[in-house]
């Protein structure tokens, strides 16, 4: 299974390991050719407003959202989760804008606040999950047909919409890739829409 | 339960500024203009390096306004720098909320012998290195992040790429070590024994790795990415330029795509003027930035 994990800056080299430890043929992308004939598209942790602009700038957005649209799954972390959303709080700006959700940006406060928790998550079973927060985003509101997956203190932290999936944490910086498998599983039995 | 201030949380900050630059801005003007350009975080100063250098005189953490008006002024996150060895500017700029603190040669140390014990703040530190073993002395007293010292405010890449050559080429030799090697060598780089095991497991650093200090063209940027940096600071390259907002943008792009020759020569025509340079040979030897911190 071919996943792309997109490359133009912040943390896919871990995805990439995490994916390959797995057994999916992870490979980085930072072009829009590189996202030819994909199973599924990873967008990792790093600066969201960083990220959104390169991949504007590189013509990734579309061929991104012609994937969500083709039913392959899409799964963002952190940034990630920030880049697909469809509201971004007092912002104009949306760069995917695939996700029904609004988000809040550094919504646990600066770094000094950053932090490690374990929760539940139910779709992937006990024990909790090591969740790991970094100067993390939340999701404030959700529209029809989109699942929370795991909140932390009543906040929404872990959400799936279809073929897409967000958490504000960051499963790649942990050894713990049950998120990572279930979102290969989703790329295995893809969902029509 | 929450855990804040952990080794994962501060290191895994750092890990998110991978493949990004790192700008350094005197208010919050330049701050958004370097949020706009793709910054991934923004160092905040009162004076860039090369002011600092003019100016002469004792260097010292940045006044507080200043950092408050850059913090207010963007979302990306902020870092400042403290004097090697100044517990309490650290502490003040932890207390101000700052996302990652440099205890940067840039400043007049504080301290000739004493870096700062990192491992007691939650917020994370960077801290500048020569070599393999200024870098783990700096992992051992709690450093979430090294960068390169380079020789900053000069304009001049050669420092860089000397600290990042020797960086690498130590790695690659720890890793070819054999485990009885590696006590021997933990002695001669004056570097904790259970750091140097890591770098010899992983082969790399243990922490994100960055270049700092004489980076003032996009192909610059480039250079020191492919002698493996994780990313880029860039002082006073950017706002010293005469054009900082095609520097900014450009330096940003070729950080992403530093193999890709093409696009860097595209990305280097008619920028301007890049900052004035400075020859290290016409620098005295109390001038230097690089040989502070021990």
């Amino acid at each position: 299974m071919k996943i792309a994990v997109i490359a133009v800056q912040g943390a896919f080299r871990e995805h990439i390991a995490a994916l390959r430890q797995l057994g999916a043929d992870a490979r980085e992308a930072k072009w829009a050719r590189d996202l030819e004939g994909v199973d599924g598209v990873v967008i990792p942790g790093g600066e969201s407003t960083a990220i959104g602009k390169l991949m504007r700038e590189y013509d990734m957005l579309e061929p991104v959202r012609e994937l969500a649209r083709a039913g392959k799954p899409i799964y963002g972390t952190c940034a990630g989760m920030i880049v697909l959303a469809k509201r971004i709080e007092g912002e104009d700006t949306v760069h995917l804008g695939l996700m029904d959700v609004t988000v809040r940006r550094n919504s646990f406060g600066r770094q000094r606040e950053s932090f490690e928790a374990d929760i539940d998550i139910p779709a992937i079973g006990a024990p909790p999950f090591p969740a790991v927060f970094i100067r993390a985003p939340h999701i404030v509101s959700v529209g029809e047909g989109v699942e929370v997956l795991a909140t932390y203190e009543d906040r929404i932290v872990a959400v799936r919409q279809g073929n897409l999936l967000a958490t504000s944490f960051h499963p790649e910086l942990t050894d713990d890739y049950r998120l990572h498998q279930y979102f290969l599983n989703m790329a295995q039995a893809p969902v029509a829409h | 339960m929450a855990n804040v201030g952990t080794d994962r949380v501060k290191r895994g900050m750092a890990e998110m500024q991978k493949g990004g630059v790192i700008m350094d801005v005197v208010n919050a003007e330049q701050a958004k203009i370097a949020e706009a350009a793709g910054a991934v975080a923004v160092m905040a100063l009162e004076r860039v390096p090369s002011d600092i250098r003019k100016a002469g005189g004792v260097a010292r953490m940045a006044d507080p306004a200043i950092i408050e008006e850059v913090m207010n002024a963007v979302s990306i996150p902020v870092m400042a720098k403290c004097r090697i060895g100044h517990i309490v500017e650290a502490r003040i700029l932890e207390a101000m909320g700052v996302d990652y603190i440099d205890e940067s040669e840039v400043l007049t140390p504080a301290d000739e012998k004493h870096h700062i014990d990192k491992t007691k703040f939650t917020v994370p530190f960077v801290c500048g290195a020569r070599d393999l073993g200024e870098a783990l002395r700096r992992i051992a007293e709690g450093a979430s992040m090294i960068r390169t010292k380079g020789e900053p405010g000069t304009g001049n890449i050669v420092e860089a790429v000397r600290h990042q050559r020797m960086m690498q080429s130590a790695i690659r030799r720890v890793q070819a070590m054999s485990e009885d090697e590696l006590y021997a060598e933990a002695k001669n780089l004056g570097a904790p024994y259970h750091l140097l095991k890591q770098v010899h497991d992983l082969g790399r650093l243990p922490v994100v790795n960055f270049a700092a200090g004489g980076i003032a063209t996009p192909a610059d940027a480039a250079l020191m990415m492919e002698l493996g940096s994780d990313g880029v600071f860039v002082g006073s390259g950017i706002f010293k330029s005469e054009n900082p907002e095609k520097y900014a943008r450009a330096i940003v792009q070729a950080v992403t795509h530093y193999q890709d020759y093409e696009l860097l020569a595209h990305l280097s025509k008619n920028l301007g003027q890049a900052m004035q340079g400075i020859d290290l040979a016409t620098l005295r030897e109390e001038e230097r930035m690089a040989v502070r911190g021990w």
